[in-house]
């Protein structure tokens, strides 16, 4: 569980969060939407602890966000920001074998090894594990991004629009790990994404942000409706149903 | 090339070096000579031994910093003699000379390290309010930050007539090495291989603040023992052999474009490689216009030059 009570933000003069207080439920999906502006990188880097607190608090489970060491919150919490660029030459498995440093602080053990050729092995990487990353395309970067965040085996796990870049079948192959590691393991995984027909189809909670505010919260097929697109995106996009899952044609 | 490859050519390349170095100066020695030649064998301990030892340490320890500090500003293109650390570190023996002449060698050398280590500091602080979207502004903020210092050095330096001194701390040269005199750039050695400890520290540093934090690093903390590891090499190297540019900034670009960053994995191929080129440039330097000498920076300049410029055009050739 995530607890975040009384969290405002500024940059400067713009409030960017204002008084939020949330709870993330643990386990499964949550999936952060709002339109662009509205806050949503800002609240996972405060989660964390990317960006300092200013007001309120966030606990991460049993751990207190502005106190605890942060190889304690990196062995609990990982998160993938939204402009990952890396600049030192590494080839892919060296990169998500940097998602195990908080375990083996510079010494890889053979357990780190099998938990880097499992991540590789489950975002379809192993036949891209020694090629360089300047060498790859947008989506297979941001595959091996996620690999090392997931390498990090964390129970909870944020991701900053981790659908970027990524086609169809990698996208679906993406948010279908997620409910494995959700539904089987019992990670807690927050995702910000722009396309709700994703959030709706996988995600067990939604949360909606406009002008710092949450707007809505709840399971997404109550959530999502005709008025929620208008009040939250401004759009007079409709809303359809498809077994039950709120499905919006674009 | 394979990371073993390098590492065993560079290796024997090294050793054949170092023999080559043993028996090549203004004096001629032979090997059969040292069997009865007790004055050869002198020779020996007292020069062409610690010159050769300066020279690897020397060019393993500048490679490693220069790695380091590209690292913790995320350029490619900078190193500490050119980016303010040397000027920082002849500025501090320079203070030392003349307010302090009376105290010990390592008292200098700790003042020239701290004040080495302010320079880094404040280098660090200006690479932060510089766009990011501009990395080559990077190097030429470095080399006028540097230069500036540099002259400010060379200004004072003038006034209390010390220039002479400047010149032996600026460009490094290994004809002065001796026995008893050079010991501790051995420090240097130790702090290189020390850092060598936190290499993957260091290699996510390079991967940007945001990375560090997640991955539980303490970013300050890293960016803190990487300029005092750079601060010291730099100053010892300066009191010692004197400042040789140019080491820093080349052979992590070829690493880089040999084998990547992964430090871990990388970092000892570098220091290796630093050696081999400068105690190269050192026996050319000897050879080349004997008995005269040319200074191991400026041969650098040009080896190292040509083995970049080489790479430059070559496929890159880290993994596929
Ligand atoms: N470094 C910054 N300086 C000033 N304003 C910023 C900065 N970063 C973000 N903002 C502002 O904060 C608000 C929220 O940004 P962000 O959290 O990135 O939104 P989202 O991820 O929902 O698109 C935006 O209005 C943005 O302009
Ligand atoms: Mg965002």
């Amino acid at each position: 569980m995530i607890r975040i009570s009384d969290l405002s933000y500024h940059h400067g003069r713009t409030q960017v969060l204002d008084q939020v207080s949330l709870t993330i439920p643990k386990g499964g999906i949550t999936a952060l939407v709002g339109a662009n502006g509205a806050g949503k990188s800002t609240l996972l880097s405060l989660i964390a602890r990317l960006t300092p607190l200013q007001t309120g608090s966030i606990h991460v489970g049993d751990l207190d966000v502005s106190r605890c060491p942060s190889d304690m919150l990196a062995r609990n919490l990982s998160i993938l920001p939204q402009n990952t660029e890396v600049a030192p030459r590494l080839t892919v498995r060296e990169l998500v074998s940097f998602g195990r440093y908080p375990y083996h602080k510079g010494q890889p053990t053979s357990e780190d090894h099998t938990k880097i050729d499992a991540a590789l092995q489950d975002f379809d990487l192993t036949p891209l594990a020694d090629r360089v990353l300047d060498t790859l395309s947008g989506g297979q970067k941001q595959r091996a991004y996620v690999a090392m965040t997931y390498a990090q085996d964390t129970d909870y796990i944020l991701l900053d629009e981790p659908l970027n870049n990524l086609d169809i079948a990698a996208s679906r192959s993406l948010m279908q790990t997620l409910r494995h590691l959700s539904q089987e393991k019992g990670r807690t995984i927050v995702v910000v994404m722009h396309d709700l027909n994703y959030a709706c189809a996988y995600a067990d909670h939604l949360v909606a942000l406009s002008n710092g505010k949450i707007r809505a919260e709840g399971h997404p097929s109550q959530v999502v409706t005709n008025g929620f697109l208008s009040s939250v995106f401004s759009t007079d996009a409709h809303v359809h149903h498809v077994d039950q899952v709120p499905v919006i044609l674009v | 090339m394979t990371r073993k490859a390098t590492g065993v050519f560079g290796l024997v390349a090294l050793l054949l070096l170092m023999g080559v170095s043993l028996f090549v100066g203004v004096m001629n020695v032979s090997p059969k000579d040292l069997w009865h030649d007790p004055e050869a064998m002198r020779l020996m301990g007292i020069s062409r031994l610690p010159r050769t030892l300066a020279a690897v340490i020397a060019g393993a320890s500048l490679a490693v910093t220069g790695t380091i500090m590209q690292m913790l500003v995320r350029n490619r293109f900078v190193e500490p003699s050119t980016a303010g650390t040397g000027q920082g570190a002849a500025a501090g023996i320079l203070i030392a000379t003349l307010f302090f002449p009376a105290v010990p060698l390592f008292a200098k050398m700790s003042l020239a390290a701290i004040c080495a280590l302010i320079s880094s500091f404040g280098f660090l602080a200006i690479v932060r309010r510089l766009p990011p979207t501009q990395p080559l502004l990077v190097p030429l903020v470095g080399m006028i930050y540097g230069g500036i210092l540099g002259a400010g050095v060379v200004f004072v330096a003038y006034q209390a007539d010390l220039l002479q001194y400047i010149d032996i701390w600026m460009n490094g040269e290994f004809s002065g090495v001796l026995k008893g005199r050079y010991e501790l750039i051995w420090v240097a050695a130790a702090v290189a291989a020390l850092s060598y400890l936190v290499a993957d520290q260091f290699a996510i540093v390079g991967m940007g603040r945001v990375a560090s934090i997640s991955l539980g690093l303490n970013y300050r903390q890293v960016i803190t023992i990487g300029l005092v590891a750079i601060s010291i090499v730099t100053a010892l190297t300066v009191v010692t052999v004197g400042m040789i540019p140019f080491v820093g900034l080349v052979v992590p670009n070829i690493t880089s474009r040999l084998l990547g960053d992964n430090l871990r994995r990388t970092l000892p191929i570098t220091a290796l490689l630093g050696a081999v080129l400068v105690l190269a440039s050192d026996i050319l330097g000897r050879v080349l216009r004997y008995p005269f000498e040319i200074p191991v920076g400026t041969v650098f300049g040009v080896i190292g030059a040509v083995v970049f410029l080489w790479l430059l055009y070559a496929r890159p050739g880290h993994a596929r």
